[in-house]
């Protein structure tokens, strides 16, 4: 291909520079003498794939990780970064993939906590922090305690913490990842203005629009090593993709089929009460076989409840749910896997034995049936597991712990299990979050055959690309309640957008 | 500047299991030299004749695993209990109630053969265990309440009634001591060696180690109940009825429990008596942390807590250090052994300045 490789030199300062950083975690090499710089004003993309490194670097650069080699320039002077307090001396600040709040304190306390000053003037500092509120257009009451705010919220808390302290470089590492397209349009604002304020942004995603929408330049890792830096205006979406990937992907393309009449799962005035309210209100739907439904919304408008109900992790309060007719309505997650239900929980964390066995976690709920004279019978496990491997083409052993999976290979570990069953009905919840581009590929490819196969499948996620690929039908939940349905001839983003804050017209 | 830092392990390490444990003896051995000092003795030959004279008398050997087979037992109930994620802390009352059952069926067996005996005083003791154990295990798993406070309340519980009933009921009718009736013959778990006290009990601990240890790592019962352990909210997940892994594992503890109290009537004392247990159902706990809930390392823990046990009173014998080096001994090993094992997780790295 002929994607050049030449790196553009502009003007404006540099502020924070990277210079041939070295990290290795025992055999693997995170980094491979990695170069990074961030101008005055800039938002610098970070592309790569899951474990490429991205994380580390940025890491490195804020002092939670100590490299092997290399070093870091502040404006232009070496500066020794070994801790955070180091770092955050210096003017950088950090959002990390995993929140450090503390929950049970309000959102001045948090920001002002872990500044160096003794005496802290609390009016002040609220005053400075109702400033940056405002400037930036976040809604976040500064004295609410942080346990009463919503994921987008608390990043935007994160956000004014580093900015609280004056930082003069953000990170950003993968911030739309747990945020709704919407709260992902107000951070997107948000990070504008600071880069027009003359702040230096580097920031970490998996979604090329993001890049294209935000940044100049884009650096890509491959597997620890730099690929280099680009200016993102040259160069096509699968130009990138090849530069991470470090070989063309192929396009989805999926095969068209016609739902077929025969219902799988039937959900008749689904109602989930907690506290006295309802966070699922009269939830009907039916999915045929052969037919993906999308379900779309605004995190926390009941998607989660309704996934949890079909995981048979939830007992719902009233309805009815009939798969292949069984009546599953007060069904355990046993009573759904002998339904030929494959589920795919919105916590993959929670779904697996995390120190366990890629192995032992794929045959966990079916373990009874690998038994030989009482002992399990390991040998039958592994041929299974080594063949779901191949054909799944995840990285990892048979007995690697599930823990030092990437969150790509955790996915795919998780979709051997339920695939390999061949399901006939399928609930699956946000499949792709936080997966590079070929690992979300792949998995919707996955997706995609399962239904041209004869499964029905309940698609929960909050990347609406994600819906409109893969769905026929796409339900909108607004308040525990369907508010809307689109079929695919008529797909709409706007519409579908304006439904999810619940202005839709039907 | 240069610093040593503190630095995670990308695996755990393997060797590590067994390097780190003697690295503990060594520094234990370092630290509590200061009391023998303090005591007036040399902590050379203190620690010679703790922890070398057992392997070169044929008697103090023997001693030795007579002593660390109540361990092994109630090492490997805590150890069943923890790997499933239930904190049973309540071994010791569990034990008592065993050697109630088993103290209370021994005098009862005169005329069945001795096989018969001996396994009806394993059984009556599993029973009595697993009874104690019962009522916290329902309690966690119907109504959620909290194990740890129940079990270890049920101890002091146990205690009492052992005492009431030594005091009461049970009080030796011919020498009115607070003890009871002596078992028969039948019952008595048989010498294996002679010139020793090892019994038949060490035999039994064995076996229910190695059955532990099978259930544990090969079968699906097993891979369940770590499931379970590890992860309660993903075991739940992926099908398994968790509340029924928590009540095997509970009452299995406890019938295992029960059983050292069996071997305790049935080979050392032959009654019950008040001071049967001695908080060997606490050392348990401490010889499962040790071993890392782990049925081979329960086995090597529990030998190393008996020899500290039969050394430090041989010592105090031929020294006339006070009988408590033992306790001083033990938990000195078990505090620094828990420390040290974190370095199978991480690793000291030290940088130069730059
Ligand atoms: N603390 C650690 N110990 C061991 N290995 C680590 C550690 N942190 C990262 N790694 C490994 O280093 C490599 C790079 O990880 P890193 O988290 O930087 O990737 P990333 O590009 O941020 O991926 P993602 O897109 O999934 O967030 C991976 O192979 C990862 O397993
Ligand atoms: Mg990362």
């Amino acid at each position: 291909m002929s994607v050049s490789t030449h790196v553009i030199d502009e003007p404006g300062p540099i502020t924070a520079r990277l210079i041939d950083i070295s990290k290795r975690f025992g055999d693997v090499i995170a980094n491979d003498r990695v170069c990074l710089d961030v101008r005055r004003g800039e938002i610098v993309g970070l592309l790569g794939e899951n474990g490429a490194g991205k994380s580390t670097l940025v890491k490195v650069l804020y002092g939670l990780t100590l490299p092997d080699e290399g070093r870091i320039e502040i404006d232009r002077a070496p500066s020794t970064i070994r801790k955070p307090s180091d770092a955050i001396a210096a003017g950088i600040g950090m959002v990390t993939q995993h929140f450090s709040l503390v929950s049970t304190m309000t959102v001045v306390e948090n920001i002002i906590l872990g500044t160096s000053r003794i005496i802290i003037d609390r009016d002040s500092a609220r005053k400075k922090i109702v400033l940056l509120c405002e400037s930036l257009g976040f809604g976040v009451d500064p004295d609410e305690l942080v346990s009463a705010l919503s994921v987008g919220q608390r990043q935007r808390v994160e956000i004014l913490k580093a900015l609280y302290r004056d930082c003069r470089v953000l990170v950003l590492d993968e911030p739309t990842a747990v945020l709704a397209p919407q709260e992902a349009e107000t951070l997107f604002k948000a990070v504008r203005l600071l880069a027009n304020s003359g702040i230096a942004v580097i920031l970490i995603t998996h979604k090329l629009h993001e890049v294209r929408k935000m940044c100049q330049r884009v650096t890509i890792l491959r597997r620890g090593s730099c690929v280099g830096t680009y200016e993102v205006a040259q160069h096509s979406d699968d130009e990138l993709v090849e530069l991470m990937v470090g070989r063309a992907v192929e396009h989805a393309n999926h095969e068209t089929v016609k739902p077929g009449n025969l219902v799988r799962m039937s959900v008749r005035n689904l109602v989930v009460e907690s506290r006295g309210g309802r966070i699922l209100d009269n939830v009907s739907l039916e999915i045929r076989e052969r037919e993906i439904i999308g379900v779309a919304g605004v995190s926390g408008n009941g998607q989660s409840a309704l996934v949890s109900v079909l995981c048979g992790l939830t007992r719902p309060t009233k309805g009815k749910i009939e798969v292949n007719g069984h009546d599953l309505t007060h069904g355990k997650p046993m009573d759904y896997l002998n339904a030929g239900v494959g589920r795919i929980a919105e916590d993959r964390h929670a779904s697996v034995i995390a120190e366990m066995s890629v192995a032992h976690n794929i045959v966990l709920e079916r373990i009874d049936g690998f038994r030989k004279a009482g002992a399990i019978d390991e040998k039958a496990i592994s041929t299974l597991v080594q063949k779901l491997i191949q054909q799944f083409a995840i990285r990892a052993a048979p007995n690697d712990p599930v823990s030092s999976l990437s969150g790509g290979n955790m996915q795919k570990v998780l979709l051997a299990k339920v695939l390999s069953r061949e399901p006939k009905v399928l609930v699956i919840a946000q499949p792709t979050r936080g997966l590079d581009v070929l690992a979300t590929r792949e998995i919707r490819n996955m997706l995609a055959f399962q239904r041209v196969n004869g499964a029905g499948i309940l698609l929960v996620s909050e990347d609406l690309d994600e819906l409109l690929e893969l769905s026929d039908r796409i339900l909108v939940m607004y308040e525990g309640r369907i508010v809307a349905e689109f079929t695919n001839s008529q797909f709409d983003r706007n519409e579908i957008g304006l439904a999810m804050t619940g202005s839709g017209s039907r | 500047m240069s610093s040593i830092r503190i630095v995670a392990r990308t695996q755990s390490w393997r060797n590590g299991a067994v390097i780190l444990p003697l690295v503990a003896v060594l520094i234990t051995l370092l630290v509590t030299s200061g009391a023998v000092f303090a005591a007036n003795a040399n902590p050379l030959q203190v620690f010679f004749e703790i922890f070398i004279e057992p392997f070169r008398s044929r008697y103090s050997f023997l001693e030795t695993l007579v002593s660390a087979t109540p361990l092994f037992l109630t090492g490997t109930a805590v150890a069943l209990a923890f790997r499933s994620g239930y904190y049973n802390i309540g071994a010791e009352g569990q034990l008592l109630v065993g050697a109630i059952f088993a103290a209370g069926i021994g005098p009862r067996l005169g005329g069945v053969p001795q096989i018969f005996g001996i396994l009806a005083m394993v059984f009556a003791g599993a029973f009595g265990g697993l009874v104690w154990a019962l009522i916290p295990a329902l309690l966690r798993t119907r109504a959620n309440i909290d194990e740890v406070v129940t079990t270890l309340l049920l101890n002091p519980t146990a205690t009492l009634l052992v005492a009431g009933l030594l005091n009461g009921p049970w009080r030796n009718p011919v020498t009115h001591f607070n003890e009871s009736e002596r078992i028969v013959a039948a019952a008595e778990f048989p010498i294996l060696l002679s010139r020793s006290r090892i019994n038949f009990g060490f035999v039994v601990a064995v076996i229910v180690m190695i059955i532990v240890a099978l259930v544990v790592h090969r079968s699906a019962l097993g891979l369940k109940m770590r499931a379970a352990g590890l992860s309660p909210e993903g075991a739940r997940f992926n099908g398994l009825a968790v509340e029924g892994l928590l009540l095997k594992a509970a009452l299995g503890s406890g019938a295992i429990a029960g059983i050292t109290g069996a071997c305790l009537v049935g080979g050392i004392q032959f009654r019950l008596t008040e001071g049967i247990s001695g908080g060997l159902g606490y050392t348990g706990i401490l010889v499962a942390t040790l071993g890392g809930l782990n049925i081979l390392g329960v086995a090597a823990a529990g030998f190393l807590l008996a020899l500290v046990n039969v050394g430090a009173s041989s010592a105090n014998r031929v020294f006339g250090i006070p009988a408590q080096l033992s306790a001083v001994i033990s938990g000195s090993l078990m505090m620094i052994t828990v420390a040290v094992m974190l370095f199978r997780r991480y690793r000291l790295v030290y940088r130069k300045a730059k």
